[in-house]
């Protein structure tokens, strides 16, 4: 393994040591997905009001769902850096010869396991609803890929927030300020065809929709992806690179 | 003293601006290896933003500095590789056990799995902590996260160390118990400590140079018994530092800072 790798993998399994120990925020940041499954996909899919192709409205939620869950988890990741850098964490971290980016793309790594997560959470309860799964080796891989990436995105962006306004406060207010148009401006929970030009924009250039293209051609029987899996992969991947990048340039400035 | 090709830290002209304040003003520093030196200040004198470029945590505005014969600017990452640092904040994470927060560090710092068990064994043991590697850091006392915070910095043998007012805050057992370990620590041959502090007690006991830090520059630097010396016979080291950073009428605000820092002082001691 390369030096950066093994930065990375350090970062991360420290981070996983903690998550193992205390593993209360797995299960409450569950709560949020199995409601909107249950309360929202239930009453939507009633009404029939969202146009869905031959597929159930709750067969086109569960990915979107499980996309949203991830945004949620990674978009609040950065306040953990906050924290570190209040108490001197970071400054150690920085003072030692790791590469920023491994750094960073450590936390994107532990980032992806709460990801991982939320996935089994989510998948669980659509089994119980009888949504449509598939678990064909290759799409559960393509899932656990797609959710790393997602999960490493939305969290390094996150990162990226916390080093420019580096105060608790502030970091709350916009991260609330994020959430929602991200989930909003996404093909999460109607199709983008539906959608008004303007947002229909903004959509293809939101990746969360791109995850969640790629985890409805995975997740479900029969499922169809609109951009194509490899496309949406490889652009949740390049976005994480940019990420990584521009947030390994910011980093080192949280403690001056 | 040691030539200054071989001095662990040596700058020159060090300076950092921040807009219009001068927080660090060209500062010609030398530390040769085996060395503890003291860098004393008020608060806001400067301490702390020297150790963060000497760090490589930010960049200086002019001048040179080089750490263990490398420029912190051009080789910042040769620099790290050589320092061990302890903020002045409790920077240990509080959710690890002592061991995970130290095998963290050694495996940034790249060493090998056998070097990192025997050099965090080693560690612990050094800073008498060998029973508590297992426990979780959040139920350490204060005393105890000092000493595996040096334990940590110590883990990949640097060449130079920085400790940034080590003890603030400690009550005077945590304190003694940091200063006991920090004395054997100079024994070792060739490591190089840089600490800041505000306390003259600390200094008298652990520095064989000190400097004194006063609105971003130096205006004293000598061993504390010729910088005691040099003011008359009965003189303490407070006595030295009132003298320099001008305690006066004339110097304004400082006599506050000369205030907060006895009053830190007796406290802590």
């Amino acid at each position: 393994m390369s030096a950066f790798a093994r930065q990375a993998w350090a970062v991360a399994d420290a981070e996983m040591h903690k998550l193992a120990r205390d593993p209360t925020e797995l299960l409450t940041r569950s709560v949020q997905p199995v409601l909107w499954l249950l309360v929202f996909g239930q009453v939507f899919g009633r009404i029939h009001a969202i146009p869905t192709g031959t597929a159930s409205y709750l067969d086109f939620l569960a990915p979107g769902i499980l996309a949203q869950s991830v945004l949620f988890t990674g978009i609040f990741f950065g306040i953990a850096v906050i924290w570190e850098r209040d108490l001197g964490v970071l400054a150690t971290m920085l003072v030692s010869p790791a590469y920023r980016s491994a750094l960073v793309l450590g936390k994107a790594l532990s980032a992806g396991v709460r990801g991982l997560a939320q996935a089994v959470v989510v998948g669980l309860v659509a089994i119980a609803m009888g949504v449509d799964l598939t678990f064909l080796p290759l799409h559960l891989a393509g899932i656990a890929l797609a959710v790393l990436l997602g999960s490493g995105i939305f969290a390094t962006f996150s990162l990226v927030v916390a080093c420019i306004v580096k105060t608790r406060e502030r970091f709350m207010g916009i991260g609330q300020v994020l959430t929602m148009p991200l989930f909003f401006a996404s093909n999460a929970i109607y199709p983008m065809e539906i959608m008004p030009g303007w947002l229909r924009v903004a959509a293809r250039a939101n990746p969360l929709s791109y995850l969640v293209d790629a985890l409805r051609a995975l997740m479900i029987r029969g499922g169809h992806s609109a951009f194509g899996v490899g496309l949406d992969l490889a652009v949740l991947a390049l976005v994480l690179a940019a990420l990584v990048a521009l947030a390994a340039r910011l980093y080192p400035t949280v403690v001056t | 003293m040691t030539s200054e090709d071989t001095a662990a830290v040596r700058t020159v002209g060090l300076t950092r601006r921040f807009g219009d304040l001068c927080a660090v003003d060209h500062v010609d520093l030398g530390i040769p290896p085996g060395t503890i030196f003291g860098l004393l200040g008020s608060n806001g004198a400067g301490k702390s933003t020297t150790v963060k470029m000497l760090t490589t945590l930010l960049s200086p505005t002019e001048g040179t500095a080089e750490v263990a014969g490398f420029d912190v600017r051009r080789d910042a990452r040769e620099v790290r590789r050589r320092i061990g640092y302890v903020p002045q904040l409790l920077s240990a994470d509080s959710t690890l056990t002592g061991y995970e927060n130290l095998l963290l560090s050694a495996r940034l710092h790249g060493l090998s799995r056998a070097a990192r068990a025997r050099r965090i064994e080693e560690s612990l043991s050094f800073m008498e902590l060998a029973g508590f590697a297992d426990t979780l850091v959040r139920s350490y006392s204060g005393g105890m996260i000092r000493r595996l915070e040096i334990a940590r910095s110590l883990l990949h043998d640097p060449a130079v160390l920085f400790l940034d007012e080590p003890t603030v805050g400690l009550d005077p057992v945590a304190r003694r118990a940091v200063w006991d370990r920090l004395v054997e620590l100079r024994a070792r041959a060739g490591l190089a400590v840089l600490l800041t502090t505000h306390d003259m007690e600390e200094a008298e006991v652990l520095c064989q140079t000190i400097a004194i830090m006063h609105r971003g520059r130096l205006v004293a630097m000598d061993a504390p018994a010729a910088l005691r010396a040099a003011l008359g016979p009965d003189a303490t080291l407070e006595d030295v530092f009132v003298r320099h950073t001008g305690g006066t009428v004339e110097s304004g605000g400082t006599y506050r800072d000369v205030a907060r820092t006895r009053r830190t002082a007796r406290r802590l001691g």
